[in-house]
């Protein structure tokens, strides 16, 4: 789910008319310090990260002076709290508390509906207030066309024992606080504390909200780049993978890094999966192995080939892996052979050098584990292909004894493709079709016509051509299967070339060697 | 018998002409599902594999009668217009195969349904199949593939993880074991028909002898799998695995979250639970068929 930071959820707060402490944001200690001296007495500085427990890892502090604010900023700014590098911090005028409260609003999937919980005691601890303490806590599922109305807000409050003006503020504020959850689409949306001070005034003083990732692409006022549950910034891979993933709607890719700066020998294996609940159980055969994940993919839902391919290169450009294991379900409904092309289009260019288990099971299962095995002498490392009467564990299994027994084979490097005599060209919804019809007047089989999944080349004079108009294959009549290139250069003469480029890829590639 | 489809039911396609409308029509088709009419704005008038397609869903409803199901092959921001269109139409099942519908297009969707007697499986799932009667949705991925790994038989299958629904009975057909219906209730928080309204459903098919179960963690569909056996609603014997075991815990709830699931949503919390009310849960995925097979040979089968 998409986080929002805490400064970021009280601007939301405040455009509904949420009373939040005076306050801003620094980047810098200077800006600390003069964000201070603006607010003129005690302050509060809180670091900005996705974490729960800020205050116990010394991320929420008190500055009695402009100058300690400065001090305490610098401190912040930088420090690393459970992987995440502290940018900003929030400066904010401190409050004298006189009494917390909580508020949230929640999507309750037994209630199917979202829910509104309201404690008359608040702050830190707060789950064990509602186990210990039934009657200081109330709770009511929202008619999602009706919304919230003041008056069931108002008695949410007073349920808890809360009366007078307060109850009546309190219920304000929490009406306000599910039009916030409402409008921007909140999986989850908090106020913890809701502060009364000394002087009887209502302040928001914390916020957290996380948006339904589903939804993000209706808000782009939020500015959220990845809508993914991130504890931590995304890595470079991460951002690449995700806009491979945003400007190609045909199935699911989810990549996730698990970790970060390791080496060979260590290991970490790059886990590619497809669905759910059969990656779990992949993983689980890989954990109880002893080794790690380095990624955790998944393609799924009939993803093309090219999808398939792009996500196997970004696993394959973390330079520490020890083996590729990918294993989904066993029997999938989608039809395998388009990853076993784009496996294979993948592990040919970056010349896989670490073992390999790939396992297809499904429909179409036969095709694929032969497209692999097919390949498999061009490729440096061993590769071994399974389906659906192979289980996980026996997959993981095999994986471990190809990283044991280490037998990487010695193959000349291929030799530069060459720029082609006679280029035949069209475009595919994500990349480029090459190819060179001088080769194609050599090859026999014109094999890329019969194997083209969507039979949309033709012979013209012998050459392969499209039998439809370039903006239909470029508007996804040609599905990137793959077939032109990888059946041509089994069975063909080698004419067919398909150029798919990654953005940014190949610079995060050297950055990555670097390290 | 079987549960929400068989051969029967006179089945609508809503965004027919799309690349997997076109695609999952054929399966349908060819394994046996009754699909009568398809539905695109803007592409009335045509056909998709011999199937006429409408404007609207009541044109499609006037022209070609009355219909059962609707199975949507929508892009995810317009499912919630094209589920309430079915609904308002008067159709009673809904299939919504995509995945990344916002989830409160899903509550809205959820609140129609109630009060028009409506519901839905999905979103984001593989759908439904009865061996040799009928599918909604992707399962089997082909015709022919769909009738070589699943038969009828005794046991229902339900599965909150797309690939496993189809794993789940493949393994179990090898053992001998066929099923009544498959039911993959969708892989989002929030569904339509999660696990607790499904074995509701099996209960009532007489057919039904057992049913197996693949669980996750996160929600408390399986927690109210086990309040319903715990009262009585749900009698048959139930064979459960719940996945996720390894994954790490507690990073995903909130503190409303925690409020709210007071403990329920884990591994542990599931499998406890389910063990507590007479459930047989397995703990390696592929004891599920031996199981099964030993629960059954107690029922004489």
């Amino acid at each position: 789910m998409a986080r929002l930071h805490e400064y970021q959820g009280k601007e939301l707060l405040k455009s509904q008319k949420v009373p939040v402490p005076r306050g801003g944001m620094a980047s810098t200690p200077e800006e600390a310090r003069r964000l201070a001296e603006e607010l003129g007495g005690e302050v509060m500085v809180k670091a900005q990260a996705w974490v729960t427990g800020r205050a116990s890892m010394g991320g929420i502090r008190r500055a009695a002076t402009p100058h300690e604010a400065e001090s305490v900023a610098r401190e912040m700014l930088g420090m690393t709290v459970k992987g995440f590098t502290v940018e900003q911090v929030l400066v904010e005028e401190r409050l004298d508390i006189e009494r917390e409260f909580y508020a949230g609003v929640i999507i309750d999937d037994r209630a199917r509906a979202p829910v509104v919980i309201f404690s008359s005691a608040g702050g830190t601890g707060i789950e064990e207030i509602a186990l210990e303490h039934l009657d200081k806590v109330a709770r009511l599922e929202v008619d999602i066309e009706k919304g919230l109305r003041d008056y069931q807000a108002r008695d949410l409050v007073r349920r808890t024992g809360v009366h007078g003006k307060l109850l009546r503020d309190l219920g304000g504020m929490v009406t306000s606080l599910y039009q916030v959850a409402r409008r921007y689409e909140a999986r989850t949306a908090e106020i913890n504390p809701i502060v009364v001070t000394t002087d009887e005034k209502l302040y928001a003083a914390d916020c957290r909200i996380t948006v339904d990732d589903y939804a993000v692409f209706r808000h782009p006022e939020l500015g959220i780049e990845i809508a993914r549950e991130f504890d931590r910034p995304p890595t470079e891979l991460e951002r690449i993978a995700y806009q491979v993933e945003a400007t190609d709607y045909r199935g699911t890719f989810y990549f996730i890094q698990m970790a970060d700066d390791f080496s060979r020998g260590e290991g970490y294996i790059g886990f590619h999966g497809a669905g759910g609940g059969g990656s779990m159980m992949s993983m689980d055969a890989l954990l109880s192995r002893n080794y790690k994940l380095a990624t955790y993919v998944d393609t799924s839902g009939n993803p093309p080939a090219s999808k398939v391919y792009r996500a196997a290169r970004i696993v394959m450009s973390l330079p520490g892996i020890d083996g590729y294991f990918a294993s989904g379900s066993g029997v999938a409904s989608q039809e395998q052979f388009h990853s076993a092309r784009g496996f294979v289009k993948a592990f040919m260019e970056d010349r896989l050098s670490v073992p390999a288990v790939i396992r297809l099971g499904g429909n179409m299962e036969e095709k694929a584990i032969e497209i692999l095995k097919r390949a498999a002498p061009e490729i440096p490392a061993p590769l071994e292909a399974y389906g659906k009467d192979d289980t996980a564990d026996f997959c993981a299994e095999r994986l471990d004894a190809l990283i044991k027994a280490g037998d990487i084979k010695e193959l000349p490097a291929p030799s530069p493709r060459p720029e082609p005599k006679e280029p035949y060209t069209f475009e595919s919804p994500t990349g480029t079709v090459i190819y060179d019809h001088a080769v194609c007047d050599t090859c026999e089989s014109k094999v890329c016509v019969k194997t083209c999944v969507r039979q949309i080349l033709q012979l013209e004079d012998g050459r392969p051509v499209l039998n439809i108009s370039l903006e239909d294959a470029k508007r996804g009549r040609c599905i990137e299967c793959l077939a032109c290139e990888v059946e041509c250069h089994f069975e063909g003469a080698g004419g067919g070339f398909v150029d798919l480029p990654t953005p940014g890829l190949e610079e995060c590639r050297e950055g990555l060697l670097k390290q | 018998m079987s549960i929400l489809i068989d051969e029967t039911k006179r089945v609508l396609v809503q965004g027919i002409t799309g690349r997997e409308g076109m695609a999952r029509t054929r399966l349908m088709k060819e394994y046996g599902t009754n699909v009568v009419a398809g539905c695109t704005p803007g592409r009335g008038g045509g056909d998709v594999e011999g199937i006429p397609v409408y404007d609207t869903v009541l044109e499609a409803w006037e022209e070609a009668g009355p219909l059962d199901v609707s199975v949507l092959y929508i892009p995810a921001p317009l499912v919630k217009s094209a589920a309430l269109e079915a609904i308002d139409a008067g159709v009673k099942l809904l299939v919504i195969i995509p995945d990344r519908v916002p989830i409160y297009d899903v509550l809205v969707i959820i609140k129609a349904a109630k009060k028009a007697g409506a519901r839905f499986v999905g979103p984001n799932t593989l759908g439904v199949l009865s061996p040799d009667k009928g599918v909604l949705g992707m399962i089997g991925g082909r015709a022919a593939s769909a009738r070589s790994w699943f038969f009828p038989g005794p046991v229902g299958v339900t599965s909150r993880s797309g690939g496993i629904t189809s794993a789940m009975a493949y393994y179990l057909a090898q053992e001998g074991i066929g099923a009544t219906t498959l039911v993959h209730v969708g892989g989002d928080a929030v569904v339509g028909l999660p696990h607790p309204e499904v074995v509701k459903l099996f209960e009532a098919d007489p057919d039904t002898k057992a049913v197996v179960m693949f669980g996750e963690i996160g929600t408390s569909q399986e927690e109210q799998v086990a309040d319903l056996m715990q009262a009585g609603e749900f009698t048959k014997p139930l064979i459960a695995f719940i996945g996720g075991k390894a994954a790490k815990s507690g990073t995903r709830f909130s503190h409303a979250g925690a409020i709210i699931e007071g403990g329920r949503g884990t591994h542990e919390g599931k499998v406890e639970r389910l063990r507590e009310v007479g459930a047989v849960v397995v703990d390696s995925f592929g004891d599920i068929p031996k199981a099964t097979k030993e629960v059954l040979a107690k029922l004489g089968l």
